[in-house]
């Protein structure tokens, strides 16, 4: 086959159509951001975002801050993993942030302690014979729940033929009102020590991190991510190749909940206490964060890696404002501006291709 | 073993009160092109839905390879060794060549993962180059995701399929309706190296010339029936026009449409 770059029909191989991997893109531009921070640094504060300018000679970096950028994504990463998954089918999954809602309560009322300072846990939210449980019960009942939403979630889309919008949004207020009726508006608090371990520290990131690396390797080397990327490229190609559709598209809003589920898990670990307001408005972030990272919100194209990207780059903007010492609502409007940017960028490159091809 | 690979007796398809195929009777022989043509809504491609399990016939008898078959869908139909090229592309843009020829039936390690078993990305790559070869396909980097390439590199990848998987039948859909002129005679290229390896093959067209090149029988279906069945050398365009157009009808047809 290396006898020419010639087709049958006297096709060329034109090298500027070869696909040049999208996560360098947003890599690329991960580092402008950081090289945008490090100048208005450099002349507002006179300091570095990333690089330790103090006189230590033990670390080149600035740790403390690198901790807290990946520290104050690592949650929503965990989500935004789940997402990934599902818009790479050519989905949306617009429940994650109420299902974590809705699970922390649950799994939090599986962790109490029996008695707080001596006395009767004022928070316990069942009787005697459920508090002081095992750490284990508690993060089953939440990957569980989690599950079930996603089970749920799947069924709409993958039997009901609803729309991945209309599904997903309606779990979304369905998962808020449970978080909410669960123990009618009250916080749901003092778990157990071993509990309190889960999110503790850098817990989440190491979590976060993990799950990255076995996702990605799901996604590029299994069945399982073949037939994703599969179904958000083609569905008619897909079901005509004999994949089961409906049945895959379970498994992966299964998993996107359940991923919701352990986020929920680590999030009221790491706050002691769950609220059912927790984790509002968290499924856009992870949208933002696939998104920005290079996942097509058409389907069949992204991957973790951006996605991991795509939240070290909100990552950084949130703590590169809070660096410059600008209010929060600048950050909102050019993180509004980023995934608009990207999306467009994206769509500009999907028009270029179909011209060349 | 039989020299027929496929038959068809009384094959019938109605949705609800539209007889769309009428007790076809079709025979194919091993190693034999047959082009099958008639006008839009004759019942060609619904004849070959019913062939390939897409749908479920209302009544007949399916024989390919001397077995009665019932197909429940595409990937029995594939299975048993009948490949199909759909009219519209069945390709997946964002992946690259092994990837969409080994579709819905991915070459695994470590099966006891369920769904999440490995893929054997160097098996698939080594079939893919070998089926290529056979065929005479040349796409200058398989690793290109489909999305790169022009449509006739798509077709030839969806034809491909056939040699990669040793089928016994292949059936083209108007496998160069969306095609260039030159892009249409690479796939027509690939279609005579079929024939000369004793690939069996149906080939749904509209294009006369193309018919005459490639086939050596002609079988004509009007408002649901077959209405002729032509040796190539015993006919021209001319007559097979007049039995599309019902201008005609098969002497041993006569009565049925």
């Amino acid at each position: 086959m290396s006898d020419g770059s010639e087709g049958t029909g006297g096709l060329t191989f034109d090298k500027s159509k070869r696909s040049w991997p999208n996560e360098l893109n947003v890599f690329g531009a991960l580092i402008l951001i950081i090289i945008i921070f490090e100048i208005l640094g450099a002349i507002f504060m006179q300091q570095s975002l990333l690089f330790d300018t103090r006189d230590r000679f033990d670390s080149i970096f600035n740790e403390a801050r690198l901790r807290i950028i990946i520290i104050q994504v690592a949650i929503i990463g965990i989500l935004a993993l789940g997402v990934t998954q599902v818009i790479i089918t050519a989905g949306i999954d617009l429940s994650s942030g109420s299902v974590v809602g809705a699970t922390a309560m649950i799994a939090m009322s599986f962790a109490q302690v029996a008695e707080v300072n001596g006395a009767m846990n004022p928070k316990a939210i069942f009787g005697p014979s459920f508090l002081d449980l095992p750490v284990v019960i508690p993060i089953i009942v939440g990957l569980s729940v989690g599950t079930l939403a996603g089970f749920i979630n799947g069924l709409l889309v993958a039997y009901a033929r609803i729309p991945p919008f209309i599904a997903t949004l309606g779990m979304m207020l369905f998962a808020r009102g449970v978080a909410q009726w669960w123990s009618l508006g009250n916080p749901v608090s003092f778990p157990t020590e071993s509990y309190a371990k889960i999110g503790a520290g850098m817990m989440p990131v190491i979590i976060f991190l993990s799950l990255a690396v076995l996702f990605h390797l799901i996604m590029n080397y299994t069945v399982y991510g073949k037939h994703t990327y599969a179904i958000g490229s083609n569905e008619a190609a897909a079901r005509m190749s004999g994949i089961n559709v409906p049945r895959h598209l379970m498994l992966v809003y299964m998993i996107a909940g359940g991923l919701a589920g352990l986020a929920a898990v680590i999030l009221t670990s790491k706050n002691l206490t769950a609220q059912s307001g927790m984790g509002l408005s968290y499924e856009l972030e992870a949208i933002a964060m696939a998104v920005i990272g290079g996942v097509s919100l058409f389907g069949g194209r992204g991957s973790i890696i951006g996605t991991v990207i795509g939240a070290l780059i909100i990552g950084v903007i949130t703590s590169g404002f809070t660096f410059l010492r600008l209010g929060a609502f600048y950050q909102e409007m050019v993180l509004g501006m980023i995934i608009v940017g990207a999306v467009a960028l994206d769509q500009w490159q999907q028009q270029r291709a179909a011209a060349r091809a | 073993m039989s020299d027929i690979i496929l038959e068809t007796k009384g094959l019938t398809k109605h949705y609800g009160g539209v007889h769309a195929l009428e007790d076809a009777d079709f025979q194919l022989q091993r190693g034999e092109h047959v082009a099958i043509m008639g006008d839009n809504g004759a019942g060609k491609s619904t004849f070959v839905r019913q062939i390939t399990g897409v749908e479920q016939r209302t009544r007949g008898d399916v024989i390919f390879d001397g077995e009665p078959v019932s197909f429940a869908g595409p990937l029995d139909a594939r299975e048993a060794g009948i490949e199909t090229v759909f009219q519209t592309l069945a390709l997946a843009d964002d992946l690259n060549v092994p990837d969409n020829l080994f579709l819905g039936r991915e070459k695994t390690k470590f099966d006891w993962l369920g769904p999440f078993r490995l893929l054997d990305y160097k098996a698939m790559r080594e079939d893919t180059m070998a089926g290529l070869v056979k065929t005479g396909v040349k796409i200058p980097n398989i690793k290109n995701t489909i999305a790169n390439m022009s449509g006739g590199q798509r077709q030839c990848v969806a034809i491909a399929r056939t040699a990669t998987f040793a089928s016994k039948l292949t059936i083209m859909d108007e496998p160069t309706a969306a095609l260039g002129v030159q892009e249409t005679a690479q796939v027509e290229n690939i279609i005579r190296t079929l024939k000369d390896q004793g690939e069996s093959l149906i080939l749904v067209s509209h294009n006369m010339r193309q018919v005459f090149d490639l086939v050596d029988r002609i079988i004509v279906f009007r408002r649901g029936r077959i209405v002729a069945n032509l040796n190539k050398e015993d006919t021209d365009g001319q007559d097979v026009v007049a039995y599309i157009t019902g201008a005609k009808t098969g002497a041993e047809y006569e009565g049925a449409a």
